[in-house]
């Protein structure tokens, strides 16, 4: 079975919303309609997205850090939002996992709404639909589009590859080995949701770098021993500029 | 959450509709043993036809939730997994028997179907009557369900929930039944003012046992549990939204804790002590029963009002700072 999420790395998001506005760009053009956008330029600006970007500051000034916190739907695998629709409009897909909304189908009672956790669905006011994050599922498996081009708007627009994508479940994917050599997480695990959109957790990045990394032990011209030992500031294999 | 007033009528109006045909037939069962002088059939039909408008009322109102009323009809396809689906099917139903209920004392279908030992006769109505008493506790069990079974809404996920939707709706239905007895058949007005009573004294110590419930919560999700980061300390510095979203309209009551602090002693005294108090004051006076169901059912606006305000959704640790 697959089970297609995000896994989002808090410990290089910048907080930048290049995902933000890539998301809304591309849900704003496909053939489900506009996402609702009131007031854009005025003071009191609102409207519908599937992901926004939180920030939140954590500890006491001056030993603060803030941590920017990408949120979408997570695509639980065992979403409380699905089995409450009165009309079959929220769905989970078997093949890949992911939680839809039919919005021919949709009546608009928010109760969907009610029974997510997160606060990952909104209701698009002027089409009267709830919307949430479709993992760009009309990108995905678009054959028309080059391979490289089949991941999701926020993917693609993210400047410090903050955001992976893949099938959770194939435990060699990018996504499993993420979550499992840096701690991956899951947000509110106290509603058995398990939600298949993982965070990395900010981590401490040290590099050690010993004496003899500083002078490339396996420097081919210094093994061979034929040549004469270059002086350092010859060019080497290293520096092809001037060979 | 943010009351909205189509949920808030709908759940108030099905409340007293089904609390008054539920009077009805129990004023019935009585005349079927004897217990109490059984009425002309008009009496039965009169009433069950006022719980029906009020049924009906109820829908409607409902129909102001709902961003694509037109499509409805849909609501009724996820009975298997869905509380709202099953009440979409349980009211319409409920109203249908009601209305059945009304035609047939009308026309006095009065056709026996069963001689109990002890003389008690079972007729078409008494058995329209029991499949409607069924309906109207499924109904109040679907409409309770819709709010306990959202188990991170914890001030909702009890069974104090459906509990107090039977016994509110209940007491506001007999005090109704009392109203209209006292006009259309006096000799029964205090027979349902009685079961009033007792029902508004339950109704206030279910209410009050899921006051102080709720009051002991403590949430199970906090900050952080909700991005995930162990500090103590979390404050938020921007929501991602420059002017507020469907996340601050939908969850937050928009009222400070004072007005809620206002509120609750309002439904209380409201809902339950005034008219407890104009029931101690005369069991048969119009006027006072009249002006009781009056106070109760705006007590009741206020109650359900204060319901949703009350419930606290873990969505808004995620909303708490626009910026
Ligand atoms: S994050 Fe919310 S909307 Fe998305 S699948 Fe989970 S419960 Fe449903
Ligand atoms: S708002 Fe739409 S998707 Fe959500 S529960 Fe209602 S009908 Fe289903």
């Amino acid at each position: 079975m697959t089970q297609l999420a995000l896994v989002i790395d808090l410990n290089v998001c910048v907080g930048c919303s290049a995902c933000v506005t890539s998301c809304k760009e591309w849900n704003t053009s496909g053939s489900a309609g506009p996402l609702v956008d009131e007031r854009p330029y005025g003071a009191d600006p609102t409207g519908t997205f599937f992901n926004r970007v939180q920030t939140f500051e954590v500890g006491e000034f001056p030993a603060t850090e803030t941590v920017h916190f990408p949120k979408s739907c997570l695509h639980c695998e065992d979403p409380p939002c699905v089995p409450v629709c009165p009309t079959g409009a929220s769905y989970k897909r078997k093949e890949d996992g992911i939680v839809l909304v039919d919005y021919d189908k949709c009546i608009g009672c928010k109760y969907c709404s009610w029974a997510c956790p997160y606060g990952a669905r909104e209701i698009d006011e002027k089409q009267k639909v709830m919307k949430k994050c479709t993992l760009c599922v009309d990108r995905i498996y678009d054959k028309n589009l080059a391979e490289i081009d089949r991941k999701p708007a926020c993917v693609k627009a993210c400047p410090t590859s903050a955001r992976l994508f893949g099938d959770i479940h194939d435990p060699e994917s990018v996504v499993s080995i993420a979550i499992r050599e840096n701690g991956g997480y899951a947000l509110m695990p106290e509603w058995g949701t398990h939600p298949a959109n993982h965070y990395l957790p900010r981590r401490k990045t040290n590099l050690k770098i010993h004496e003899d990394e500083l002078e490339r032990a396996d420097n081919p011209l210094k093994k061979d021993g034929k040549l004469p030992k270059p002086s350092k500031n010859e060019p080497s294999l290293d520096d092809i500029s001037s060979w | 959450m943010n009351p909205a007033f189509s949920v808030i009528f709908l759940t108030t109006l099905i409340g007293a509709g089904q609390g008054l045909f539920l009077a009805l037939f129990t004023e019935q069962s009585y005349a079927v043993f004897h217990l109490l002088p059984r009425q002309g059939g008009g009496f039965y039909a009169a009433g069950s036809l006022i719980a029906l408008v009020l049924l009906a009322a109820g829908l409607a109102a409902s129909f102001f939730h709902l961003g694509h009323p037109e499509r409805a009809w849909r609501a009724a396809s996820q009975w298997r997994t869905s509380w709202l689906s099953r009440e979409v099917i349980a009211l319409p139903a409920f109203m249908g028997v009601v209305f059945c209920y009304a035609v047939a004392h009308w026309l006095d279908m009065n056709w026996v179907i069963a001689t109990l030992p002890g003389g008690a006769v079972v007729d078409f109505t008494v058995l329209l009557g029991a499949v409607g008493t069924i309906l109207a506790f499924v109904l109040f069990g679907c409409t309770g369900m819709i709010y306990a079974c959202l188990r991170f809404l914890r001030e909702w996920n009890s069974p104090l929930t459906v509990i107090n939707f039977i016994l509110l709706g209940g007491a506001s239905g007999f005090i109704l039944a009392a109203f209209y007895a006292s006009v259309a058949a006096p000799e029964l007005s205090s027979f349902f003012g009685a079961w009033a009573i007792i029902l508004v004294l339950l109704g206030l110590a279910g209410r009050g046992a899921s006051l102080i419930r709720n009051r002991r919560l403590r949430p199970k999700s906090t900050m952080q549990t909700a991005i995930g980061v162990k500090h103590p300390k979390i404050v938020q510095k921007t929501q991602g939204s420059m002017g507020g979203s469907f996340n601050t309209r939908e969850f937050f009551h928009g009222k400070d804790a004072a007005f809620l602090k206002l509120v609750r002693p309002g439904f209380l005294l409201a809902a339950f002590i005034a008219p407890l108090g104009l029931l101690g004051l005369s069991l048969s006076s119009p006027a006072t029963l009249g002006l009781a169901f009056l106070f109760n059912y705006v007590g009741l606006i206020a109650e359900r009002w204060y319901f949703f305000a009350e419930a606290n959704h873990p969505q808004n640790l995620y909303y708490q700072t626009i910026g």
